[in-house]
């Protein structure tokens, strides 16, 4: 393999692993939060995708749908939280996967009624259409780049409100006490409501974001609930920045593993997951 | 003057225990409380049934003229109530710093009497440490930290549990020094400790409690002058 074809295959495993890395911290903040299990987070993956794709043939502007996308999953993540999820903190995860799963179910139903069951393509803005050559028949897309590059800003904003900002200290002081932080003046039932709506809105997000470089179709959530899972569980359930390790290498393993194993990579990731598990039971990042 | 915190038949309950049987107590604002009694006798239930933490309480409790019975933990903290729990309750993912900030607010009145610079003058060990992760802390500094914590609240009540269990006599020491600079700020307390000698030389009243009840309530020479109620109630 030269070495464009490398950087070409380090790229688009770096820019994979980005999205992954955003899905997944949603779902990872979530549970580590709220302590719920949400099963329906990758159909909010598929409902931003959609929901893009839609805005966008209405609108003819992608800009639009990205902002009008994002804004619908999150004041439907604040809406659920208020009718269902509330009701879920606390209780035992069986029922919490239960609820979840519904939620899958009426939300396949209702991308059925909205917008049916044909496969679709976003067109990128105009502006980021174009290509980069880099050898004569190897060209590189531009909006994938700018993927890379959005995906990398919001990653940094997600680390910056945690670390740096006094919200942050709140959600994480939060994760690991809850009581103590409600005998401190903490209005603990807004930092969920915000936190679950977050979480909703970086999986919209993914989805948005990877429309214009994969197909938008039904399943499109599946796969990716499963991959935010092993990503969450690699890097420690919780854990934002195992998060970030955990969605890079899947990222990574999964990309270069179709390249040099072409006939087992669809289990390269579950036979890195397993590997780390038995070497750190927690996760990467994970505390016992 | 109506006293700050009033409770009055306070009956308190874990699951199907009942560990307060109709418990009456009244704090009067600045007033520095003790709290003794053997283990078991109810008194962290008292203190988390102030806080609201522990939910099933009924009776009446009713805080600078507020009833704040049924209210939840948050807003009876945000009405002035700060909480220093037994186990200190150190965030150990944040630094120092952050356990400060995370709970800063101005107090029922406005007040901000309470900075961090200010804390860190009053525990300069405090100071020293500031980068460092709660996790990271000896007993002494968290405890140091806990109550720097509650006062960045800018609290009119705090509660304190277990105020210096398992910390050395020189850190305890500091402990009990701090408790009087609280007290000269005009704050209330109520100060759970096994040493009741100490806690007689820092509080205005000392209060026994034996199953769930008051068993005594009086300054500490009458606790003193009368020493089989600490014979019957604590063992000593």
């Amino acid at each position: 393999m030269d070495i464009v074809t490398f950087a070409v295959q380090l790229l688009n495993g770096v820019q994979y692993g980005l999205v992954l890395f955003l899905v997944a911290s949603g779902l990872t903040l979530v549970f580590g939060i709220l302590g719920v299990i949400n099963l329906a987070h990758g159909a909010f993956y598929m409902l931003g995708a959609y929901l893009s794709w839609y805005l966008a043939s209405v609108t003819g502007s992608f800009a639009l749908a990205f902002v009008g996308a994002l804004a619908i999953a999150f004041l439907l993540g604040i809406a659920l939280e208020e009718v269902f999820v509330k009701r879920m903190i606390g209780r035992d995860h069986l029922a919490q996967v239960l609820l979840s799963f519904g939620l899958i179910l009426v939300i396949d139903e209702l991308r059925q009624i909205l917008f049916g069951k044909d496969v679709h393509s976003v067109a990128p803005p105009a502006w980021l259409g174009g290509s980069i050559q880099l050898t004569e028949v190897l060209s590189y897309p531009v909006y994938r780049l700018a993927l890379c590059v959005v995906c990398l800003v919001l990653a940094g904003a997600i680390f910056y409100v945690l670390q740096k900002t006094r919200l942050g200290m709140v959600v994480r002081a939060g994760a690991e006490n809850r009581d103590m932080t409600r005998a401190l003046g903490i209005p603990f039932d807004l930092v969920n409501r915000y936190v679950f709506a977050g979480g909703i809105a970086l999986a919209a997000l993914g989805g948005i974001l990877v429309a214009p470089v994969s197909t938008v179709f039904p399943g499109m959530g599946d796969g990716m609930l499963i991959l935010s899972f092993v990503v969450v569980v690699l890097g420690g359930i919780g854990s934002v920045a195992g998060a970030a390790i955990g969605a890079l290498l899947i990222g990574l393993t999964d990309t270069f593993g179709k390249v040099f194993f072409p006939q087992i990579s669809s289990i390269l990731i579950y036979v890195l997951m397993a590997g780390v598990l038995l070497w750190r039971p927690n996760g990467l990042l994970g505390k016992a | 003057m109506s006293p700050l915190l009033a409770i009055n038949d306070l009956k308190s309950f874990y699951g199907a225990s009942q560990v307060l049987h109709g418990l009456n107590l009244a704090v009067n604002r600045g007033e520095q409380i003790a709290l003794i009694g053997r283990n078991g006798m109810g008194k962290t239930t008292l203190l988390k049934s102030i806080t609201g933490l522990l939910a099933d309480r009924r009776g009446e409790i009713s805080f600078a003229g507020a009833n704040v019975l049924g209210a939840k933990p948050e807003e009876i903290a945000r009405r002035g109530v700060a909480y220093v729990p037994e186990g200190r309750g150190v965030f150990g993912s944040l630094s120092v710093v952050e356990n400060l900030v995370m709970a800063a607010r101005a107090g029922v009145s406005g007040s901000r009497r309470w900075t961090i610079e200010r804390v860190f003058e009053v525990f300069p060990r405090l100071h020293q440490r500031r980068g460092n992760g709660g996790h990271q802390l000896s007993g002494g500094e968290q405890q140091m930290l806990s109550i720097g914590r509650a006062l960045m609240t800018n609290p009119d009540l705090i509660l304190l549990d277990e105020a210096t269990e398992g910390l050395a006599p020189l850190i305890a020491l500091e402990i009990w020094k701090t408790l009087s600079i609280i007290r000269e700020e005009g704050i209330a307390t109520i100060v759970v400790d096994k040493d009741h000698r100490a806690l007689a030389k820092v509080a205005d009243r000392m209060v026994v409690m034996a199953k769930g009840e008051i068993a005594f309530s009086g300054p500490p020479a009458a606790l003193q002058a009368d020493p089989s109620i600490l014979e019957k109630h604590l063992g000593v």
